[in-house]
């Protein structure tokens, strides 16, 4: 089983497939599940109080945006942990979104820094497309061994 | 008791730099909620399109439809705040449009406001306050003429100032450094009530402003408690006689500078503060301190000076005051160095906030700033304008809260 990290890191629809496929989806669901499950409620909906951005400084320097800072205390930590990664470019918004593109860019750079197993596609806009999409992944994941059906 | 005022929040990176809560906080603290306006998928697909600023940051698109929603009336709202990460360059480009979009296109009172992770509920509550003033006290604020006898004073961050009016006239002033705030106010209510020869008795209302509004405010026992935006945009007009129409309010204040774009007295949005040391009435202070002068002579001095030949444009003070003494010591005169600390004030203003709100005609510069010749000349200059300021500019906060005031005194009289 190989620990894969999702982009769009909310998408419900990678992190299933990557799961059914028996390998551990890291995405949004895992970072932000443990904010809003730890104790106390200082900063709701996410959680993310002041002291989240500059824990995000180990990634971006203090000149970068508070916001991009907050978001890479979140997916920071899952980036180093990846083994793998899914990226799907120009996703509808339907399919996952992730609100800043700034973080998004250092994100995915970040990802390829790495030097893991990586498969990169566009968000299919036909059906045909669409099945292909599907049969990358799937021939993507089963790649990576480790994992079962 | 009234319903809490709908204020629609449209930002993006609020959640994740951690100030989500403090937004609420401040919003809460002048019974007030925010909330996200709620929008479907395919408003959201539609309207981008239709808008023309094609971003990256879904955020941003998010935050486009959504004040879309809130200009054609879908969604229902009382006022608007827009906010970003503060250095974003996306946002900042969006954050301004969406301010100019909704202030063309809408009745809606709006603020915007670049925030960090050290953020606080502290720092936005005056321009919550704000826009909770302008949401309910809309006809208090249509007032354009002072009645009866009231008093108006004015907390604020450098000096405390007092003013009584009485049938539409200014019959007496106070005026005192703001030290221990309860005994300058003190101070400032005695003379005016000495200058206008009456006693506290004789006053019928009290409204009071500036940042030891609520302290003072409950000490006086007054009828109104206003944050200072809307309570000087009023005084502005009303002493500029400019009550109905466009105009811009600048108030360079010793700790805050407020730019304020104003319709028919009503402020329609404004910025506040947001800068360093190095563009605030402080900056000039120190000045003055330096040249070895009283501050009041510093405005006739830059008026003798050319600010060209010194170089001196720092955001902080430290810095700013080692240009001045690195001018001197250069050789440069101090009417230049005079004139060269009012530009620098200035030009941070015009650079820093003057940008977020729309110039219309006539300007007009108040508080105790306003008097410093030299910086109404920098302002003029850098707005190619001619600048209004008008008379008891100094006082403009404490006219303002005595003039909004005398709303309470038909109703104690009744």
């Amino acid at each position: 089983m190989a620990k894969v990290f999702i982009y769009p890191a909310t998408s419900l629809m990678l992190s299933d497939l990557v799961a059914r496929f028996g390998h551990k989806p890291l995405g949004s669901a895992l970072s932000v599940r443990e904010h809003i499950q730890a104790g106390g409620f200082d900063s709701p909906p996410l959680q993310i109080t002041p002291e989240d951005p500059k824990k995000g400084l180990h990634w971006a320097a203090v000149e970068v945006p508070s916001g991009v800072r907050g978001r890479m205390s979140l997916y920071g930590p899952l980036i180093e942990e990846a083994e793998a990664a899914i990226i799907i470019e120009d996703s509808d918004f339907a399919f996952g979104c992730m609100g800043c593109a700034r973080t998004n860019e250092l994100l995915i750079f970040l990802l390829k820094q790495k030097g893991i197993p990586l498969i990169e596609l566009s968000y299919p806009k036909t059906k045909e497309e669409g099945v292909t999409f599907v049969a990358s992944i799937k021939t993507f994941l089963a790649e990576l061994g480790g994992g079962e059906e | 008791m009234s319903r809490p005022v709908r204020i629609a929040q449209l930002t993006c990176g609020a959640e994740y730099s951690g100030v989500q809560n403090e937004i609420a906080e401040a919003a809460r603290a002048v019974d007030a909620e925010v909330f996200y306006p709620d929008i479907s998928l395919n408003d959201l697909r539609r309207d981008l399109g239709s808008f023309g600023l094609n971003v990256k940051s879904p955020d941003l698109k998010l935050a486009i439809a959504r004040a879309q929603a809130l200009v054609t009336g879908k969604v229902e709202a009382d006022a608007v705040f827009i906010g970003s990460c503060f250095r974003c360059a996306e946002a900042a480009i969006v954050r301004t449009e969406l301010r100019r979009y909704i202030h063309l296109n809408s009745t809606l009172p709006v603020v915007s406001y670049s925030f960090t992770e050290r953020t606080t509920s502290g720092t936005l509550l005056t321009r919550m306050e704000a826009l909770t003033t302008i949401a309910r006290r809309r006809a208090l604020l249509a007032r354009e003429e002072q009645t009866g006898i009231t008093m108006g004073v004015d907390s604020g961050s450098s000096t405390t100032k007092c003013v009584v009016m009485k049938d539409n006239e200014i019959i007496g002033t106070g005026w005192e450094p703001t030290i221990e705030v309860l005994r300058s106010s003190d101070l400032v209510v005695e003379a005016a009530l000495a200058e206008a020869g009456l006693t506290i008795n004789d006053i019928e209302a009290i409204g009071t402003t500036g940042y030891g509004r609520f302290l003072i405010g409950k000490h006086l026992n007054a009828d109104l408690i206003q944050e200072e935006l809307t309570v000087n945009s009023k005084g502005a007009v009303y002493l500029a006689d400019t009550q109905q129409g466009p105009a811009t309010v600048i108030d360079i204040g010793g700790m805050d500078n407020k730019a304020i774009s104003v319709m028919d007295g009503i402020p329609g949005t404004f910025t506040m503060g947001g800068i360093c040391a190095g563009a605030s009435g402080r900056f000039l202070e120190m000045t003055a301190k330096r040249l070895g002068i009283d501050i009041t002579e510093l405005g006739p001095l830059a008026m003798k000076g050319k600010s060209s030949g010194v170089p001196m444009n720092s955001y902080c003070i430290v810095f700013g005051t080692q240009s001045l003494v690195n001018a001197l010591a250069a050789g440069s005169t101090p009417e230049d160095v005079a004139a060269a600390a009012c530009h620098s004030v200035a030009e941070q203003i015009f650079e820093q906030q003057l940008q977020e709100v729309d110039i219309r005609e006539p300007v007009i510069m108040v508080g105790g700033t306003s008097l410093i010749q030299g910086l109404v000349r920098a302002m003029g200059e850098l707005l190619q304008t001619e600048i209004i300021v008008p008379h008891h500019s100094q006082y403009i906060g404490a006219t303002g809260a005595a003039l909004l005031a005398s709303g309470f005194v038909d109703g104690k009289k009744e």
